[in-house]
């Protein structure tokens, strides 16, 4: 007769992972997978991206819908701002990295998470896409995160989630490597 | 397979040993407490690795008073001292010689083979036949090199933690040393004390003071019981015995040795070598989380020291707790560095791995690693030694032997004896 520990409760299935690592670790092929998007020019430096399918687990796969994302640029720069500039998507896309790391960590640890907000911010100089200055890099020249989280445990422990989180992401692995990126084209 | 018939038979015996290093010759000394007749075959000289494998100054993560081996420890007048790497062959041999171990020097084994009822391992002069076999060989064999090697330019030098000896080996220009284990952190120290720059690239590592609460680290590893954890016991096990060695170096100050300590003596820290592109070497931008991971892992580790300090009472004994200022990587790490004229020579400190190259048995996974299961492997009759955390964490220690021989020479002389029985029972009937 023991008395059962309370089990953290963040909505993510930590056994369906683990049991998904295991699976995995004997068939490799299955962790192989395709993440696809494709975009439509609008007007303007305004684009429309389209999230549908993507292929894993030997075989392709299909979102529940489909999701669409406008991208553009502010006013200041002359445009029409019908969406968040690509370079915002960038950090959007490690927020909500980083943030599944910290959800699927506190339960494999059974933390209990109350809150968890992150602040994201970019520097970038425009002296580089620009073409004003040759020394300067067109991205940006760091990206700084903060994580602001109520969660049952010590600022230590909580410590641990994000850094245990960093080192388990696909979009910090992304941005923090190089990539090697093929760009092709043909005529409609 | 006419060659091989035309080989002489060297011996018979029920256990040979491959490998006379410090696991091999425990193991030796173990058989040979239970009058199990065997042999230990070296390519070179007892300790070879030792030897002629290891850079000059290298000495020991342990002070001198945690050298021991079953029967035998250190007896020298400088017990919180550190060996060189000549007083570890001095130290080896003596064991070989005060055990009486049955070694059969310059003699290379170059293919094992299954066969009857055990092995057949074939040395450069004639082969031997036994029933169980020891692999003794160590796990630091071939130093691995990442693929992006393969990138670095034709004018840069490339060596590795085996094939360097000592500053002098290397061009006077900028030297970028890849890899945050005791390997690293000791060859950057050292270059950088000859006045070479020096660049670092750090990836994950283990982070600890050389002296805690005025005690050798390694004393509350031992105390507190986390060099005896046992590989069953933790999470992931294959991760377990992946975990770089830890950034110490035995020194006579017994001064800790960390990135902070390395960037004030001008070695420049940077990321994982992530990449190797037009002639540039490219760090990873997860230098602050591969510190931050450290750090908050060191400070798991000492505050276990002060819990097991606190309830067993040694408060009163050693000095007050202490922390230690957070890893400081500097306002911008940089993100790359030009090979040729900044850098002239890149050490790779990437890690060693096993060569069972001359081994044919079905006894590998899909990686090409060893299937055992703390060291007994998955065929009759076979065994492996001095893993990392083969068994526990101190397995591929000097003083980790004795556990693991103790054990694994219980089930060797249980096989020997299982496989025995069928003969005698031909008999009786």
């Amino acid at each position: 007769m023991t008395i059962e520990a309370q089990k953290a409760e963040n909505g993510v299935n930590v056994e369906a992972l683990l049991g998904a690592r295991e699976a995995l670790t004997e068939a490799p092929e299955a962790a192989r997978f395709k993440w696809r998007a494709t975009s439509e020019w609008l007007n303007g430096t305004h684009s429309r991206a389209t999230v549908d399918g993507f292929y894993g687990l030997g075989g392709e796969q299909k979102h529940r819908q489909t999701f669409t994302f406008d991208t553009d640029h502010p006013e200041i720069f002359a445009a029409e701002d019908n969406g968040a500039t690509p370079v915002e998507m960038v950090l959007v896309g490690l927020a909500g990295c980083l943030g599944a790391g910290i959800a699927s960590v506190a339960q494999n640890r059974n933390i209990q998470l109350r809150s968890v907000k992150a602040t994201l911010e970019a520097g970038m100089d425009l002296q580089g896409i620009l073409g004003i200055d040759d020394g300067v890099r067109n991205g940006f020249d760091g990206i700084k995160v903060h994580y602001e989280i109520d969660a049952e445990a010590t600022p230590e422990e909580i410590a641990a989630l994000v850094a245990q989180s960093q080192k388990r992401s696909a979009v910090f692995d992304i941005i923090t490597n190089p990539t090697d990126v093929t760009v092709s084209t043909s005529k409609a | 397979m006419t060659t091989r018939a035309k080989r002489r038979l060297a011996g018979i015996v029920d256990v040979i040993v491959i490998g006379a290093g410090h696991s091999g010759l425990a193991m030796s000394y173990a058989l040979s407490q239970r009058s199990i007749d065997h042999v230990v075959l070296e390519r070179g000289e007892v300790a070879n690795s030792w030897r002629t494998e290891r850079w000059d100054s290298l000495s020991l993560l342990t002070p001198n008073w945690m050298s021991r081996l079953p029967g035998y420890r250190y007896q020298g007048g400088d017990p919180d001292g550190y060996m060189g790497v000549r007083e570890v062959v001095d130290f080896v041999s003596g064991y070989a010689v005060a055990t009486s171990a049955p070694v059969i020097s310059q003699t290379t084994v170059v293919q094992v083979t299954p066969a009857g009822n055990g092995y057949r391992v074939s040395t450069e002069r004639g082969d031997w036949h036994c029933r169980a076999l020891v692999l003794a060989t160590g796990a630091f064999n071939v130093p691995v090199v990442p693929r992006l090697a393969e990138g670095v330019p034709a004018g840069v030098t490339q060596l590795t933690a085996m094939d360097y000896r000592n500053p002098g080996q290397l061009d006077e220009a900028g030297v970028l040393v890849v890899g945050a284990s005791a390997t690293g952190l000791q060859l950057a120290q050292e270059i950088r004390h000859s006045g070479r720059p020096v660049t670092l690239a750090v990836g994950e590592h283990v982070r600890m003071p050389r002296v805690y609460r005025g005690r050798d680290v390694q004393w509350w590893m031992l105390a507190s019981g986390v060099l005896d954890q046992r590989i069953e016991e933790t999470d992931d096990p294959d991760r377990a015995r992946r975990v770089p060695s830890p950034q110490l170096v035995g020194s006579p100050e017994r001064s800790t040795l960390d990135l902070n300590s390395l960037r004030g003596q001008g070695v420049e820290i940077v990321g994982r070598l992530a990449g190797v592109r037009d002639g540039k070497a490219q760090f990873s931008g997860s230098l602050r989380n591969v510190c931050a991971l450290a750090d908050l892992k060191m400070n798991r580790l000492l505050a276990l020291f002060d819990e097991w300090a606190a309830v067993n009472g040694y408060d009163s004994e050693v000095a007050s707790a202490e922390r230690y200022a957070a890893t400081d990587v500097g306002a911008a790490p940089r993100l790359g560095l030009e090979f040729g004229r900044e850098i002239k020579t890149v050490l790779w400190a990437t890690g060693f791995r096993p060569d069972y190259t001359w081994l044919e048995a079905p006894v590998f996974d899909r990686r090409g690693n060893l299937r055992h299961d703390r060291g007994v492997v998955d065929a009759p009759g076979l065994y492996v030694l001095g893993l990392p955390y083969l068994r526990r964490r101190k397995s591929s220690f000097i003083h980790g032997a004795e556990d693991d021989v103790r054990e694994l020479s219980v089930h060797l002389a249980d096989y020997l004896d299982r496989t025995a029985r069928p003969q005698l029972a031909a008999v009786a009937v």
